[in-house]
């Protein structure tokens, strides 16, 4: 078998147990997705893309397939493995921001760099450069609830993409935003994807899919 | 940023969670640093009294008695051989190994007169050295210094109505009472006390010394080993330490300690656990913080790392406001617990012992939940989004 794409995934299926009987979230899947492509998976809720996101980023193992990201079986790696494997290689931008409501805005976009290596000072110089690609450099010591939704939104991609990671995901992006609002983090996204950033994009709302180059469409857990 | 930021942060954005978890540990360290050092100058005010207030070691001539009794009731003893010191020496007291340990070394020759037909007991001391020594004596008049001076018991004032000034025919010589003792509730209410020359001349024991009292400075000397040391040198005496007779008050202290430790032990407990379930609470709602942890990529140890130093800064935080604490209630609570004691201050022995034990108990207690929370699925945790 070759591996030709950055990310594979191949026959990839996933049971959920209720009680004594499995749910399958998903069937049976298989696509691949290149270098610096904008993908939309799109499909009703509890159709599995969520769950299907969660594989991609490492934090889910199917019951059946396999994933390759980067020549590498995700899940031929042990969990820890995985965790630094993330680290390295995703960022991701949960639903509802999911920002940590303890820390300060630029506190929140450093997290990822609490593990890895580097002086402190070139850490904070760093979140500094991307929260003000995100054109929020003059919130840095805001607490999160003191921001509005897209402000929250874009605090999220930013820590998503710190490190940069050659993948993002990101799921339901635009779900808790107005339309306004949703038009200008997709407007973001998009210029991250025209600087080389992968994307992969969860929604439910097909107008936000005409910002990527591909839709996959996801129904009763197959695509 | 550091993982001690995240730590460090959601305590300090969560002050009502930071309190209650310091607030159950800092009462049993309080507890226990109050008990500690209570019970510390307790022990001092005692050792003190020792140092101060009299002997603490006693030298008798080993006497071969027999002692007389039957069904109850005593008839006295038969003595065998009656032996006194040389008076010269007593120079070798101060040749033992721990001299320097030796403060008042004070003889005494004792043997009994008759005063106006009664039996007295005649005392003769070192004038100078016997003031030292009981210091705690009180005086109706003032203690005796010229060699024709003498003190008497409050029993012996009573029983033969004499006064200060009241002149006393002992042995053909005119002695002049310049003191009274005041009530001791001791056996020195009942003698005469002359000077030590003048009281061997009066008893027809020139040169000999019946016992000697000696204050050694005691607060943690070997007195064991110096009464071994003087058993040595003076093989036909009999060396008793006071150590006895305050080993009742030692006794009294330490029984007020295990009471307290005791307590304190329950009070810790009760602390750990409130700590241990505030910290699973804690775990249980950052589910969903976890998750992200784990989703960005970090370790279990790392999430581990965040708990426990979350522990850390409770268990230090607690220690120190639970031995300032205790150290001020001991201050507050010690005049009521021992009359005339003063606080020894804040011992940094017991800071740090105190400290120590607060962040260790904090981190055993967060142990199970820390390594619950490094264990939770981050998929699972991401679900409860």
């Amino acid at each position: 078998m070759t591996i030709e794409h950055l990310i594979q995934v191949e026959n990839i299926r996933k049971e959920y147990l209720w009680g004594s009987s499995t749910i399958p979230a998903i069937k049976n899947m298989d696509f691949v997705i290149d270098d610096g492509e904008f993908i939309s998976i799109i499909g009703q809720s509890g159709s599995g893309k969520s769950t299907l996101l969660s594989i991609l980023g490492g934090l889910n193992h199917p019951t059946k397939g396999q994933v390759f990201i980067d020549t590498l079986d995700v899940y031929e790696l042990t969990s820890e493995q995985r965790a630094d494997f993330r680290s390295e290689y995703i960022g991701i931008v949960f639903q509802s921001f999911q920002l940590i409501p303890y820390l300060t805005v630029l506190e929140n976009i450093m997290l990822p760099m609490v593990i890895t290596n580097g002086k402190t000072a070139e850490k904070r110089n760093k979140g500094m450069a991307v929260l003000d690609k995100v054109g929020l450099a003059n919130k840095a010591d805001r607490l999160p609830d003191q921001l509005s939704g897209g402000e929250q939104e874009r605090v999220a991609i930013a820590r998503a993409i710190v490190n940069k990671p050659p993948i993002l995901l990101a799921d339901e992006p635009t779900g808790s935003l107005d339309t306004g609002t949703a038009e200008e983090v997709m407007e973001l996204l998009k210029q991250l994807n025209d600087s080389g950033q992968t994307i992969i994009m969860v929604t439910h709302n097909p107008e936000m899919c005409r910002y990527s180059h591909r839709t996959i469409n996801v129904k009763d857990g197959e695509c | 940023m550091k993982l001690y930021n995240i730590s460090f942060n959601n305590l300090w954005r969560r002050k009502g969670k930071l309190v209650f978890l310091v607030f159950g540990l800092v009462i049993g360290i309080a507890t226990i640093v109050t008990l500690l050092s209570i019970t510390e100058s307790m022990s001092m005010d005692i050792e003190e009294r020792l140092d101060k207030f009299g002997a603490n070691i006693v030298m008798t001539p080993k006497n071969e008695n027999l002692p007389l009794s039957y069904g109850g009731i005593s008839l006295g003893v038969v003595n065998y051989t009656v032996t006194e010191f040389d008076e010269t020496s007593l120079a070798d007291i101060k040749t033992i190994k721990n001299s320097r340990n030796l403060g008042i070394i004070a003889p005494k020759v004792l043997g009994p007169i008759s005063l106006r037909g009664r039996d007295v007991l005649l005392m003769g001391v070192d004038f100078k050295k016997e003031r030292k020594l009981k210091a705690f004596w009180q005086f109706k008049g003032k203690f005796p210094v010229r060699p024709d001076e003498i003190a008497i018991g409050s029993q012996v004032a009573s029983a033969f109505k004499l006064a200060t000034r009241d002149t006393l025919l002992i042995s053909n010589r005119v002695y002049t009472i310049s003191g009274i003792l005041l009530e001791t509730g001791s056996s020195e209410d009942s003698v005469i006390l002359v000077d030590l020359h003048e009281g061997q001349k009066i008893l027809g024991k020139e040169g000999k010394i019946t016992m000697v009292e000696v204050a050694a400075f005691c607060r943690g000397c070997p007195i064991t080993e110096m009464t071994l040391q003087l058993a040595e040198k003076f093989p036909n005496a009999r060396i008793t330490t006071m150590k006895q007779a305050v080993m009742s008050k030692m006794q009294s202290i330490d029984m007020v300690k295990s009471f307290g430790l005791g307590v304190t032990v329950l009070v810790i407990c009760i602390g750990v656990l409130l700590v241990f379930t505030t910290m699973m609470g804690s775990v249980n709602e950052r589910t969903r913080e976890i998750g992200i942890f784990r989703a960005i990529g970090f370790r279990r140890g790392h999430v581990m790392q965040i708990i426990l130093l979350e522990a850390m800064i409770v268990g230090l935080l607690a220690g120190l406001i639970g031995f300032f604490g205790g150290s001020g209630i001991a201050l507050s609570a010690l005049p009521f617990v021992v009359k005339g004691g003063t606080f020894a201050g804040p011992n940094g022995l017991i800071g740090g012992i105190s400290i120590l034990a607060s962040i260790s108990l904090s981190l055993v207690a967060s142990l199970y939940p820390a390594i619950k929370a490094s264990r939770l699925d981050p998929s699972e945790a991401l679900r409860s989004i």
